[in-house]
């Protein structure tokens, strides 16, 4: 395998521009590459009017205003206070495009990097960083994803031992994780499901290796007899840092991200659902950006302060974004030309915002990205090749980690 | 002890004290009765035989061209657990288990399916199974959506076995109050508080999807990608709902407005109602609504039946003849059994107790979930060609209904005392939540996770079930059944609707061997979670 150095000065040679060769010279000097992926979902399709692009004082943005951020010329819509002073380390993409408008499918691109396709089941990023990235001394699941929607992120061809753990509100101890018999006897019951499983197992034997069930009894008895649980639990954290987060699930997830990051665990998905504002557009954002703003924020200085930014790639998206024209009740439907995703952590660069789109919200974005660039750019930050190939064992096509290029500004 | 819980208290002893003499009379004692019940008659109906030799035909001459080995035939009370599961949802109690053992072999699976057929269990758990693919999961617009009754009003016409392509013809076309014409939820259900009225491209895409086995909705953005649908078909069936409105008289056909943008110029047109194939077969005249429901279920249009028979197939055997179940390729050809049941639904007017007595007949359905070979990378699976049980994952309510089966002795449902059937619905529910409900339509369920297992083997819910008092199962074959052989199983039967093989019935034994009271209540307890939590009860095989 290629890691991450190889790869840089072997890519400079094919496309690199200069900067990008400068900044290849850099990230050898300096850095390790990222060991985790935090991925803060905006389920639903937040508007990136106002959100990570607003048009203040355009009709397009019918009302919304925008406010400065530490970064000069970059300006966030109202209700980012905290995160505008975090700016200089978060770039904006702000010309995302896609082909997919539905639900479904957009998630699937947007957690996979790849559109769907009926032959086949791609990884979702979380289960790429499981695969590809080692182990450590982990106990729990390295994939978790906290107040998960509808799709999680899933192992696809690499297996459903890579599929999220889903969480709800990390607000207390996690349920069902104490026996309810003690040891001797708890011991005894093991060993006696040994004789029922091998029962089963007869004429049954790579089918029922495939159910993964003994995999998820040992693994769930890991987790039970393991101290990293209480990772899962934010009520041990300071009140300080807890209001920091904001007292909210999704505030509570983000907090429990980082203290998952801390253990081992290699992705954390935070859901933030609710973002399909076909009706009262605004009303919806500005409920949600109260909740996504102090917590974005709060992750990134708190990653900071703990010296694990370096290492910890934050993704902030959701499947599309919403049209500029505002329907009749207020809302706006969905839109997957030209959106908005925000970066951060992993040593991509901050205070960038990449794109541009019209304020009348007629013509398509200036310099478009693809869903397949920003994956390649996550897994080079994680110092993985994009390139790299699994193959997928039903059809046993190879299939590469990404399919797009590392975005050479953010690297 | 409060007045209210000491009336359930007393409910609760009267209920068990009857069920253990009932138990106590029956359960022991396996009587074979060669008395043939009426209800095998069934079987010896030539026409279902006939077709079921087709779908059998249909079946082997895929196992001959890809020179597959069938498995060998299942044993009858593996069939009956898997017939069980697809049709009630739950696992057969001890109690139907010693029925079935009273019959002879020869009808006595026939004999359960008809009683299944029969009973209110089957078809509330039908009717909420088709369900999600009519009006989804969620609860949707309260005043104007009542899932419940729309469900209750499924599960009726499946008891009373109404032709299916009625119901079909209801839900598209029917007008009134959701209330009091409870096929109109499958309207009122994409009511859309931005135009306040019913969704047009909501209800394409639900009968493209539920009733033409077609994504067609895939075409509501762009062409689709691996289909001939064109976005013109998508708005062109869209059309027949453009004049659905709502209003206090409940679900009305009005004015018809549709104009959706157009995908090029962005500007709104105007579309008239057209149908994506066969348009020959549309009627020119009547309201759109009606139209369009001739047209789906005109048997000359076959794609109502196959879609129904892929998801009847997916529902009994727990995986789709063509995956994904809603998808039915155009271009590419169809299974032959998926082609052949169809047309023989068709034929016999769309009946679906008939058709699921073909599937459940067919000689896949006796398979053992077991094979001789090891399957290797590039071979043929034979589970894809159905010459074995497909082992599949039991979907959480079904894993609910189980664990209450499995620890009541006594069949649950409406003939059972009514605080269980209480506690099955409060409980059931938070229970599938964690366990993780598996979406609208899914039937390509992968492996187990770990929450599953640590709601299994430490949940409240199992704790309760399998507590050592008077009213579990485990405490019940604790008294009733002194000798450990035969508890042990009892306990097998209860929970994994089978015997134990000759080393685990000698290995249970000799732990319950020389045990009393409290010390042999704990070891069957002990074994039964170790059988809750075993591989066997989570999946279906």
């Amino acid at each position: 395998m290629i890691d991450r150095r190889g790869f840089l000065s072997m890519a400079s040679l094919c496309w690199l521009t200069p900067v990008g060769r400068l900044l290849a010279d850099e990230a050898r000097r300096t850095r390790e590459p990222a060991k985790s992926v935090i991925l803060l979902w905006l389920g639903g399709g937040p508007s990136q009017l106002e959100t990570f692009d607003p048009h203040p004082d355009s009709r397009i943005a019918a009302g919304t205003r925008a406010i400065d951020t530490a970064v000069k010329p970059i300006r966030l819509a109202q209700g980012f206070e905290n995160l505008a002073e975090q700016m200089g380390s978060v770039s904006l993409i702000r010309s995302m495009v896609s082909k997919e408008g539905d639900h479904e499918r957009g998630t699937y691109l947007m957690k996979t990097g790849y559109r769907p396709d009926p032959t086949i089941l791609h990884p979702s990023i979380g289960a790429i960083c499981c695969h590809e990235l080692p182990v450590g001394p982990t106990d729990i699941p390295r994939h978790i994803s906290i107040l998960s929607g509808q799709w999680p992120g899933r192992g696809g061809f690499l297996g459903a031992e890579h599929d999220a753990f889903l969480i709800d509100d990390p607000s207390g101890r996690l349920p069902d994780m104490t026996r309810a018999v003690p040891e001797d006897r708890d011991a005894a019951r093991l060993k006696d499901l040994e004789v029922v499983e091998r029962s089963f197992a007869r004429g049954r034997g790579a089918r029922v290796r495939e159910t993964l069930h003994r995999e998820s009894v040992d693994r769930a008895r890991v987790m039970m007899s393991s101290a990293q649980v209480k990772a899962f639990d934010v009520s041990d954290e300071p009140a300080r840092v807890r209001a920091e987060y904001g007292d909210t699930p999704f505030g509570r997830g983000c907090l429990a991200a980082r203290r998952l990051i801390e253990v081992g665990v290699r992705c954390v998905e935070v859901n933030l659902e609710g973002w399909d504002s076909h009706v009262n557009n605004h009303e919806i954002h500005r409920k949600l950006v109260k909740q996504l703003d102090p917590a974005f924020a709060a992750l990134v200085s708190d990653l900071k302060r703990r010296g694990m930014f370096e290492r910890t790639v934050i993704l902030c998206a959701g499947e599309f974004g919403r049209t500029p024209r505002m329907n009749l009740t207020g809302g706006r439907d969905h839109w997957p030309t030209g959106f908005s995703l925000a970066l951060a952590g992993g040593g991509l660069r901050g205070g960038v915002a990449l794109g541009e789109t019209d304020p009348e919200g007629k013509k398509d974005p200036a310099s478009p990205r693809t869903i397949e660039d920003v994956h390649a750019t996550v897994i080079a930050a994680l110092g993985l090749d994009p390139g790299k190939e699994n193959v997928d064992p039903i059809t046993t096509r190879p299939i590469k980690l990404s399919s797009g290029r590392p975005i050479p500004e953010l690297l | 002890m409060g007045r209210r819980d000491l009336f359930l208290g007393l409910v609760v002893v009267a209920g068990a004290t009857l069920a253990v003499m009932e138990i106590s009379r029956s359960m022991w004692s396996v009587k074979r009765s060669d008395r043939v019940d009426v209800t095998s008659r069934v079987v010896e109906d030539s026409s279902v035989r006939a077709s079921v030799k087709t779908l059998d035909t249909a079946i082997e001459e895929g196992w001959r061209r890809s020179d597959v080995v069938p498995s060998a035939g299942a044993s009858d009370l593996a069939v009956m657990r898997r017939m069980s599961l697809a049709l009630t949802g739950s696992i057969p109690s001890l109690e139907e288990i010693r029925k079935f053992e009273s019959k002879s072999p020869e009808v006595r699976l026939a004999v359960h399916r008809e009683n299944l057929l029969k009973d209110r269990r089957t078809a509330d758990y039908l009717a909420e199974r088709l369900a999600r693919s009519f009006v989804g999961t969620e609860d949707g617009p309260f005043v104007l959506f009542r899932r419940r009754r729309f469900v209750a009003w499924l599960s009726d016409a499946l008891l009373a076995n109404r032709p299916y392509d009625q119901l079909v013809r209801e839900m598209i076309q029917s007008t009134g109050l959701w209330t009091d014409h409870p096929a109109t939820n499958f309207v009122s259900v994409t009511f859309d508080p931005m135009t306040e009225r019913p969704d047009p491209e909501r209800l394409a895409a639900r009968v493209s999807r539920a009733f033409l086995g077609i994504r067609i909705d895939c075409a509501r953005c762009h062409d689709h990608p691996f289909q001939p649908w064109k976005q013109e078909d998508f708005h062109g069936l869209a059309a027949f709902f453009g004049g659905v409105r709502s209003n206090l008289r409940g679900i009305v056909d009005g004015e018809f407005q549709y104009s959706p943008d157009d995908a090029r110029t962005k500007k709104p047109r105007t579309v008239t109602p057209h149908v994506p194939a066969r348009p020959e077969l549309c009627p020119s005249e009547g309201m759109p609504r009606e139209r369009l429901a001739s047209w789906v279920v005109d048997p000359r249009n076959p794609n109502l039946s196959r879609v129904t028979v892929n998801r009847v197939w997916a529902l009994m055997y727990g995986r789709p003849l063509v995956d994904p179940v809603d998808d039915l390729p155009v271009d590419a050809e169809l299974p032959p059994a998926l082609v052949a049941i169809a047309q023989d639904f068709t034929d016999h007017n769309y009946d679906l107790h008939r058709l699921i007595r073909v599937i459940t007949s067919a000689r896949a359905f006796g398979l053992e979930s077991t094979s001789e070979t090891e399957i290797s990378a590039g071979a043929t699976d034979p589970e894809s060609l159905w010459a074995s049980f497909p082992l599949t994952r039991l979907r959480p309510e079904q894993i609910a209904g189980s664990l209450y089966q499995s620890s009541t002795v006594r069949t649950m449902g409406p003939g059972s005392p009514w605080l269980m059937r209480f506690i099955s619905y409060t409980q059931r529910n938070d229970f599938v939540r964690r366990y993780g409900d598996t979406g609208e339509d899914e039937f390509n369920l992968r492996a187990g996770t770990i929450p599953q297992r640590l709601l299994l083997m430490n949940g409240d819910l199992v704790g309760e079930l399998i507590r050592e008092d008077l009213f579990t199962a485990s405490s019940q074959i604790a008294t009733l059944a002194p000798e450990p052989r035969k508890a042990v199983a009892s306990a097998y039967l209860a929970v994994l609707t089978r015997l134990p093989s000759a080393e685990e019935s000698e290995y249970f034994v000799r732990k319950l061997d020389g045990t009393s009271d409290e010390e042999r209540k704990h070891r069957l307890t002990d074994l039964y979670w170790t059988l809750l939590n075993s591989t066997e009860f989570s999946w279906n095989h």
